[in-house]
């Protein structure tokens, strides 16, 4: 399958309408999309709890669980103790019971103590129990820098979670990717790690640090089908289409690159991948093969990042058809500084060295 | 911290503990702390856990050594019941036994015995309602006897055979049984604590009426898992039951690399607000009894309650260890709390229940039921003899939906079994 344009992404599959027509649309940023989504899915399905710190009364420290106590009640959104490695455990437990919780890990730089529970027990589960018990779980957490939150609140961890067999890895990059991406993840019955990029929570990011910041209003991604919808997982959106490279980008990436190569006036395909496992390997394929060219950019760190195995896909699959070496742009292999954050970065001038190199020829 | 305060302060020393016994040493247990059995007080089952921290230091006893069951922890069990709890250890104990040497004809790669443990997993299983929910660890495989898992299926699964109902997926005795409400065994240690918690506080908020049990050994009692369990467990209130197996060994290190030289593991509940109980693990009644209470309390929305079973390890950690390498051969022996078949069977005969002619025939009985399934799970292949699952199950279940890059790898898989020229006999 191919990747989708916008418009059909938004057709609920109980009624096959589109969303628009289900129930109209409102103006989102990505906090009150993933709101949303959560809203949407608690009230079709009584097993839908979410948890975490700070997510009940408070309704999140990025208000992404706002109101949700109020409509829901006490025993289907609450708060948590602190301790990564007992809700993410609790988690599984009510999976087992037959719930389908919705565990927020406060920011991608906490869920490290959880790794054992989700590396060994939620990613394991149906497969050493022959499909007897499964991890239904979706772990929403918000990742990535861009924000001056320094080495513990910047990191971008994905490549662990993709390196683990058993586990999807879904990173949205507009409100309304995230809300038809949630919905998809929380029905989906494997354990899911929702990234959020919490810099574009409130609008995308051209990657000028020092421009006044934008919001979501004036963007098509802004405008949320009111209702219920999913985005599949293991589905790219083609964001631009062009001739001379294919960009492969995602979350906050996704607009850096858009507006590095709008301002340089190169003609990029630029793939948004939504899902990095699974992932959608026929839309990076097609695209690779008509332009002859790729690029792969990340905010995370460079090495064993996933931005090594989408290369070493690509070389695997598009070899002949490629015109110049694959270019791969990264944050460096420090901690996320905090004075410096925008030299670490990967921003238009890191993207528009690379580009030029693998325009040259 | 000043440069010069240093030469007048004596220099700190590292205490690292160190078990009294070693290999070659003669033992003795005087040290070991045995009250009386039937001493120890019965609070409500609605009491504050603060009103009994007592009962983390002591030892919840009911079996006496003159063959009586005193005391107010009496579960005043019929006869008929009693049996069936000797019979099931008995079983585990000969289960065990045939198991083990299975692994020593190379049937299987790797066994656990729960030797002079049978009692925690035995009596706890009795004390619970059939349908409440055990999160195990790998010491527990009473808990599935008792509620009747046929033991050919359990073998199928040590074997790895066609037969085997996690399809060779796991380690030999990592059973898993939703319908005997039996959850996966992890070989990751006290990961099922908080997954135990998780299904009791959906089970409260669901206003369900069936409780969640949990087991661990002491030496994982210092996994943060086990902590993170206690906290959450105390803060919802969850109807739990969280059981420490004291066996004296994590494998070889002693039950001082966990924390018993400073205070018991029952202990641990009570910085947690927890009712916390310490049980003579090798007394089927008190176990019972424990169990009993706490499941009173847990269904009473009275909170969790965390039992230390004080027990020994008789045997090795597993078939590939060896403990002669590490403790006195004399401390299975040497146990002041006895071996706990024989407690309940001396109880037993000395309430006119039972004898020592139908105990020794029950246990030909037994080894003969042990041996029959045995050759039943054995029509169905044993791990020695090559591979019991089709090849490409190898892929089956790692997500509901085989997504493309695994559908690749199987192929390559199978393209490679073809280059090899098939060379695994299997059906």
């Amino acid at each position: 399958m191919g990747a989708q344009v916008m418009s059909e992404d938004v057709m609920d599959a109980g009624t096959g309408k589109l969303g628009a027509e289900a129930g109209g649309t409102t103006r989102m940023n990505m906090i009150q999309a993933i709101n949303s989504a959560l809203d949407v899915m608690m009230d079709r399905d009584p097993d839908v709890l979410v948890m975490g710190e700070d997510v009940g009364y408070f309704g999140g420290v990025f208000r992404a669980t706002a109101g949700l106590q109020a409509k829901y009640g006490k025993t289907r959104v609450f708060d948590t103790p602190i301790t990564e490695i007992g809700i993410i455990g609790v988690a599984i437990g009510m999976g087992a019971y037959g719930m389908r919780p919705v565990p927020e890990i406060q920011f991608a730089d906490y869920i490290y103590p959880a790794l054992d529970q989700l590396v060994s027990e939620a990613a394991r589960l149906r497969y050493r129990s022959a499909g007897q018990f499964t991890a239904p779980l979706t772990v929403r957490s918000p990742f990535g820098g861009g924000i001056f939150g320094g080495q513990t609140h910047s990191q971008s961890p994905e490549g662990i979670f993709t390196h683990v067999s058993g586990i999807k890895t879904v990173i949205p990059s507009t409100p309304h990717d995230a809300k038809g991406l949630l919905i998809a993840s929380i029905e989906d019955n494997d354990p899911v790690i929702f990234f959020e990029p919490k810099r574009i929570y409130n609008g995308p990011f051209d990657g000028h640090w020092d421009r006044p910041s934008k919001n979501w209003s004036a963007h098509p991604g802004g405008e949320v089908p009111d209702g219920y919808y999913r985005i599949e997982l293991g589905k790219a959106a083609i964001v631009r289409p062009g001739e001379a490279v294919t960009i492969l980008a995602y979350g906050t990436m996704v607009h850096v690159v858009l507006a590095t190569v709008d301002e340089m006036g190169v003609d990029a395909e630029i793939i948004d991948l939504r899902t990095l496992v699974p992932l959608d390997i026929d839309t990076i394929e097609q695209s690779v093969r008509k332009t002859g060219r790729c690029m792969v950019v990340h905010e995370a760190t460079r090495t064993s990042g996933f931005g090594a195995e989408l290369v070493s896909l690509v070389q695997e699959r598009c070899f002949y058809a490629l015109e110049a070496p694959i270019e791969r742009v990264t944050g460096f292999d420090t901690p996320y500084p905090h004075s410096l954050e925008w030299a670490y970065f990967p921003g238009p001038v890191r993207i528009g060295q690379a580009l030029k190199k693998i325009l040259k020829d | 911290m000043t440069a010069d305060a240093g030469p007048n302060l004596p220099p700190l020393s590292l205490h690292v503990p160190e078990p009294k016994f070693r290999p070659g040493d003669t033992v003795d247990f005087a040290a070991v702390d045995v009250p009386p059995a039937g001493m120890q007080p019965r609070p409500d089952t609605a009491a504050d856990p603060r009103d009994f921290h007592d009962l983390a230091y002591t030892l919840v006893r009911v079996l006496d050594g003159a063959g009586q069951a005193v005391g107010p922890w009496n579960p005043r069990l019929s006869p008929d019941t009693l049996r069936r709890m000797l019979r099931d250890m008995a079983l585990v104990r000969a289960f065990d036994e045939r198991m083990f040497r299975a692994q020593r004809q190379g049937k299987t790669s790797f066994y656990m015995k729960c030797t002079g443990e049978e009692a925690v997993a035995i009596a706890a299983a009795h004390a619970l309602s059939r349908d409440d929910m055990c999160f195990p660890s790998y010491r527990q495989q009473g808990l599935l006897i008792a509620r009747g898992y046929a033991l050919e299926r359990m073998m199928n699964q040590i074997y790895s055979n066609s037969a085997d109902e996690l399809h060779g997926k796991q380690l030999p005795i990592m059973y898993s049984s939703k319908d005997d409400g039996f959850f996966s065994i992890s070989g990751n240690l006290a990961t099922q604590y908080p997954q135990a918690v998780g299904w009791a506080m959906a089970s409260a908020a669901k206003g369900d009426t069936r409780i969640a049990a949990t087991w661990c050994g002491e030496g994982s009692t210092a996994e943060g898992d086990f902590h993170s369990a206690l906290t959450f467990a105390t803060v919802y209130k969850a109807p739990v039951i969280f059981n420490v197996v004291n066996n004296q060994w994590a494998i070889s290190s002693f039950s001082g690399f966990a924390g018993a030289e400073a205070t018991t593991f029952a202990a641990r509940a009570l910085g947690y607000g927890i009712a916390g109980l310490r049980v003579d693990g090798n007394d089927a009644l008190a176990v019972y009894a424990a169990t009993q209470w706490a499941a009173e309390r847990a269904r009473t929305n009275q909170g969790p309650t965390l039992i230390e079973h004080f027990t020994y390890r008789a045997e090795g950690h597993s078939t590939s260890d060896d403990p002669t390498q590490y403790r006195s051969a004399g401390e299975p022996t040497a146990w002041p709390l006895g071996d706990p078949i024989a407690r309940l069977k001396d109880y037993l005969v000395a309430i006119g229940e039972w004898d020592e002619d139908r105990h020794a025939a029950q246990d030909r009985e037994l080894a003969e039921q042990v041996k029959a399934a045995q050759k039943n799970a054995e029509k169905n292949g044993i791990l020695g003899h090559g591979l019991h699952q089709p090849l490409d199950t190898l892929f089956d279940g790692v997500f509901e939906d085989m997504p493309w890059h695994l559908k690749e790898q199987r192929q390559m898989m199978l393209d490679e079994e073809a280059a090899s020229g098939r060379p695994w006999a299997r059906k």
